[in-house]
């Protein structure tokens, strides 16, 4: 394909959600009005992702794959000269599959939406389709952007839907919860922004591809140190990294079930995505000063995910299984922050697959979730499961079946995606970069292990109380798996198999654009 | 040896002489018109405004001079250059806006129209007048041609005392700062012999050293005076009462045009003026800026939302703060090579800061037409009410705060930002970093106010029963406009943000 289609598909996967959003709250032209404006705007929705899909699909296949290092579909327009700010896009291995998988959540999405619409408190579904859209736009942008100026733009453009969609379609305590999320978010990201002036100024430019090539040449170690600080704090806000990740539990309980959806599967991903586009390659003394420390936060957070998990998870805890998913986010970010601290390919690249493995499980697990929630009227485990489980297996075999896919895939079984992202993250702890004391790594890679173990043992509870157990006849009937339902969660499933069993599709993608941006950008 | 008489270019002195001979004609023809047709009044007036923003066009030319000295040196008392039209531009289209919001103020608040329209023309004269002025005496006239009609908007509403006593309170300080001003330039003349800008930046050069500290205390008395109109800290007192107690557009007015005012004189006399003394104004400045963004913000970040008028507190208090920012790019040019670079960021900001400030008052206007005491929790649903005022505000709030979708906000204060830091300003950067951050915080909880679901009626809902008509009326076409107009601006600037910043990568002056 030719680089001028590849270019227009780039910006228009950008640019038409945005489009998408407006027309949202516009009327529906005569001849799309549909049964009720209701649903014609929910089919909008659908409709509008469904392209965005497509042209994300049509610039994976028109990308070209023997050079996955080089930038491609690059558009490079002066934007503010006063400032050096350019409108500078581009894809590579490291940001297309994660725009793929951004495009195809936000679709799986507005077709779940469109199944089962936002009923919350008679709100306006014309809202709901604009704000996903907007934040599908912003994630995509921070995806494809490769200016800090923009980046730091598109970060900040999803917090404000991803604002009302927790504050006026969540649940309970959604306006404390909302609120959490944009302070802690905005507090992180304004720090982000000092650290990229600081680069941008003394780097004497804003483009991320001039400062990875100049790999630090023109920054002062202090430079570095402070910037990389300053960037990593806002990257590890959102991320998120224990200890800042305090936010996260309450969104995603409050938030409804796309919310969580889009949340865990894409936004988590632009904090760990940074890490690895702008930290490494533009600051490497400042990261490889501060990679032993965020190593070791990241093992802090592997283990303290899956303790809350566990005590989430036993019995009279009254855990929440919306929350449980979240910590359970907790511990899988801290792996892929792991396999960056290591300053390995092998562990960035593991870092990177296991963003999409963790993006398409959680994604499914936090769809099952909402459905268990819309189908029981809570998602409290002790209320869920009663005196001997739930029952799913028995009740609604589909279901049980999906949730407990969702489950092992989470744990990491071998030969589903979860598996080969934290173990090359370990590998890659197992023997560190040049500089970095082995001995902490080794310690951090066992703690990770330790990790992996519990996460097993808490998986494995949700799955026995929430699937097993006895079918009594007085209980009330529930449904199984409903059309589009199926619709909206196989591709996660298929996916996931997928990627398990044919990793090298992914590393084939990342690894020599990691190896580049390691190198230093040549 | 030519002749005295210096000659005039009419062209030159439009702007502010188009707007004084309005406010003339509209305080004539005030005397003339029956009561029922004083609305007329304000379209004259807007009008005018209209006018006087057109006669800036013929002079996108090049730079121009009038008032010059027929003798020696030939320098010029007025000058219309790039800085000049920018400045003159920002004041007349403030001022125009908040004509815009007065027409309801004045039907509400039963406002004489008369009085308001000259006062408020009056004032905008001088201060177009200001950023023209090259000499010491015309620009101290400019600024009291600016300053003594605003005290007695501030005090227009008769037989209410907190309106006067706000005015009391503006007059006494702003009459002691002015004192004090003059005081200054005398000793100031009294050193260089000279009141022209440019002479007098010379002659400081090369002061008899018998009069040398009497150099020094010009400088800093003069330089008080305008701190005082920009309400830096430690001269912000009189700020909140004034604003809380002045009819609210001329507390938009003095939030917008009486600042930058302030700045520009701030910026002639210290750049042009008392550049020798640049290591004695650049670092006070810079600890003028940092306390007056630390105070302004800190309190801001007090106010309780409940409170009476909290919402037209939280924006003065807002406004110091703004001013603080304002002020770091005039520190910065005491300190880089080449000050119009770091002045081009003042003027950029001050301009985002008009359009945006501006739309807030105007949208803090429409919400006071209906709750007179516009708290904080008025706005609580706003948006379920009135989406589209609700949305502007919480764009203008976002700009205000520096954050996308205001990406013009963002931008203004990244080139003060710049600013500050290609001066070696390493540590006033990092003040205002942790005052944007304070300051995120209460524009961020006002701007959720605003989409929260409207709480039960308010206890205090019942004594405004009888005004409850107008309530559900539709938006004033003036005011309407204004938000409009204030909001198109900060989007097209958004998008565009090259059309302001480029006066901070270029150099004005």
């Amino acid at each position: 394909m030719s680089h001028t289609v590849l270019q227009i598909l780039l910006a228009a996967i950008v640019v038409v959600p945005l489009l998408g959003a407006v027309a949202a709250l516009l009327p529906a032209p005569p001849g799309l009005k549909g049964r009720s404006p209701e649903q014609a705007v929910l089919r909008h929705g659908v409709t509008v992702t469904g392209v965005v899909l497509a042209l994300s699909v049509a610039l994976a296949a028109g990308f070209d794959h023997g050079h996955p290092a080089r930038m491609q579909a690059t558009t490079d327009v002066g934007w503010i000269p006063a400032l050096g700010i350019r409108m500078h896009l581009g894809v590579d291995g490291v940001s297309l599959p994660l725009i793929v998988l951004t495009a195809l959540l936000t679709f799986l999405c507005a077709l779940y939406s469109y199944g089962s619409p936002p009923r919350e408190r008679g709100t306006d579904p014309k809202a709901f389709v604009a704000l996903i859209l907007v934040l599908e736009s912003g994630t995509l942008a921070s995806f494809a952007v490769l200016d800090l100026v923009l980046f730091f733009l598109a970060f900040e453009m999803v917090l404000v839907p991803m604002y009302f969609l927790v504050a006026r379609w969540g649940g309970d305590g959604r306006e404390r919860a909302a609120w959490r999320f944009i302070l802690y978010t905005v507090l992180g990201s304004v720090v982000m922004l000092l650290g990229l002036l600081l680069v941008g100024i003394k780097g004497g430019t804003f483009d991320m591809v001039a400062l990875a090539t100049d790999n630090g040449s023109k920054l002062s170690h202090t430079t570095q140190l402070v910037a990389a600080l300053a960037i990593g704090v806002g990257l590890a806000v959102k991320a998120p990294m224990w200890p800042l990740h305090s936010w996260l539990p309450d969104a995603h309980t409050a938030a409804p079930t796309t919310g969580s959806v889009l949340l865990a599967g894409v936004l988590l991903k632009m904090g760990t995505y940074g890490f690895v586009r702008i930290v490494l390659p533009v600051t490497p003394d400042g990261a490889h000063s501060l990679a032993p420390y965020l190593a070791a936060f990241a093992a802090v957070g592997i283990v303290y995910g899956s303790l809350v998990c566990l005590s989430l998870a036993r019995s009279g805890a009254k855990g929440d299984l919306k929350r449980l998913i979240a910590y359970s986010s907790v511990g899988h970010m801290g792996f892929v922050l792991l396999g960056i601290a290591t300053l390995t390919p092998t562990g960035v690249n593991g870092a990177l697959f296991a963003n999409i493995a963790h993006g398409l499980i959680t994604g499914l697990l936090f769809f099952l979730v909402g459905a268990i929630k819309d189908r029981y009227g809570t998602s409290d485990l002790d209320t869920l499961s009663g005196a001997t489980g739930a029952a799913l297996y028995g009740r609604a075999p589909r279901l049980g079946g999906l949730l407990a896919f969702g489950a092992v895939a989470s744990l990491g079984l071998p030969g589903l995606a979860g598996f080969w992202g934290e173990m090359l993250a370990m590998f890659g702890a197992f023997r560190p970069a040049d500089g970095l004391s082995r001995p902490a790594y080794l310690t951090f890679m066992v703690l990770a292990g330790l990790g992996t173990l519990l996460t097993a043992a808490y998986m494995l509870v949700v799955v026995r109380r929430v699937c097993m157990g006895e079918t009594t006849q007085e209980a009330p009937v529930v449904a199984d798996v409903r059309t589009y339902e199926f619709a909206a969660w196989t591709p996660l499933a298929v996916l996931t198999v997928l990627a398990g069993l044919w990793p090298a599709a992914l590393l084939g993608l990342t690894d020599p654009a990691v190896q580049q941006l390691l190198r230093g950008g040549n | 040896m030519g002749s005295l008489v210096q000659s005039v270019d009419w062209l030159a002195i439009a702007p502010p002489t188009v707007t004084a001979v309005v406010a003339l004609a509209v305080l004539v023809a005030d005397l003339f018109l029956p009561d029922a047709r004083k609305p007329l009044l304000g379209r004259i007036a807007v009008a005018g405004l209209v006018l006087a923003g057109l006669s800036l066009l013929p002079l996108l030319g090049g730079d121009r001079s009038t008032f010059c000295l027929t003798t020696g040196t030939r320098v010029c008392s007025y000058t219309a250059d790039h800085f000049t039209l920018v400045i003159q531009f920002l004041v007349l289209g403030g001022a125009l806006l908040t004509a815009l919001l007065s027409f309801s103020a004045l039907d509400d608040l039963e406002l004489p129209h008369g009085e308001y329209w000259f006062l408020l023309l009056s004032s905008a004269a001088g201060a177009a007048l200001l950023p023209a002025s090259r000499d010491l005496a015309t620009l101290v006239v400019a600024l009291e041609v600016a300053s003594l009609p605003a005290f007695a908007l501030v005090g227009l509403r008769r037989g209410d005392s907190r309106s006067s006593e706000a005015a009391l309170k503006f007059f006494l300080s702003s009459v002691t700062a002015t004192a004090v001003t003059l005081l200054g330039v005398s000793f100031v003349y009294a050193a260089t012999g000279t009141l022209h800008l440019a002479q007098v930046a010379e002659g400081l050069t090369h002061v008899d050293p018998r009069l040398a500290t009497l150099a020094e205390a010009g400088v800093a008395l003069t330089l008080v005076g305008f701190a005082f109109k920009t309400a830096a800290v430690p001269f912000h007192f009189w700020v909140p009462d004034t604003y809380a107690g002045a009819p609210l557009p001329v507390a938009a007015y003095l939030s917008v045009i009486g600042k930058a005012v302030g700045f520009t004189g701030l910026i002639l006399v210290t750049v042009l003026g008392f550049p020798s003394y640049a290591d004695v104004w650049g670092p006070a400045l810079a600890v003028l800026a940092a306390l007056t963004m630390t105070i302004g913000n800190v309190a801001a970040l007090r106010q309780r939302p409940e409170r009476d008028r909290s919402a037209v507190r939280l924006l003065a208090w807002s406004s110091v703060g703004q001013a603080g920012y304002l002020l770091v790019p005039i520190a910065a040019a005491g300190y880089a090579g080449g000050p119009g670079h770091a002045i081009g960021s003042t003027v950029a900001y001050a301009l985002m800061y008009a359009a945006v400030n501006l739309g807030a008052f105007a949208v803090a206007a429409l919400v006071a037409r209906t709750s007179p005491g516009n708290r904080i929790t008025d706005y609580r649903g706003l948006y379920a009410r009135r989406p589209l005022a609700a949305l502007a505000l919480g764009f203008f709030l976002l700009c205000l705060a520096g954050l996308p979708p205001g990406v013009i906000g963002l931008f203004a204060k990244v080139t003060v930002f710049t600013a500050a830091v290609d001066a070696g300003l390493g540590w006033l950067a990092v003040v205002m970093a942790v005052n944007v951050v304070i300051a995120l915080y209460y524009y961020l909880q006002w701007t959720a106010v605003l989409f929260k679901p409207a709480a039960g009626q308010p206890a205090g809902e019942d004594a405004e029963a009888p005004q409850a008509p107008r309530s559900t009326g539709r938006i004033p076409l003036p005011l309407a406009t204004a938000i409009a107009l204030a909001a198109a601006l900060g989007i097209a600037l958004s998008g565009a943000p090259q059309l302001v910043l480029r006066f901070a990568s270029g150099a004005l002056l």
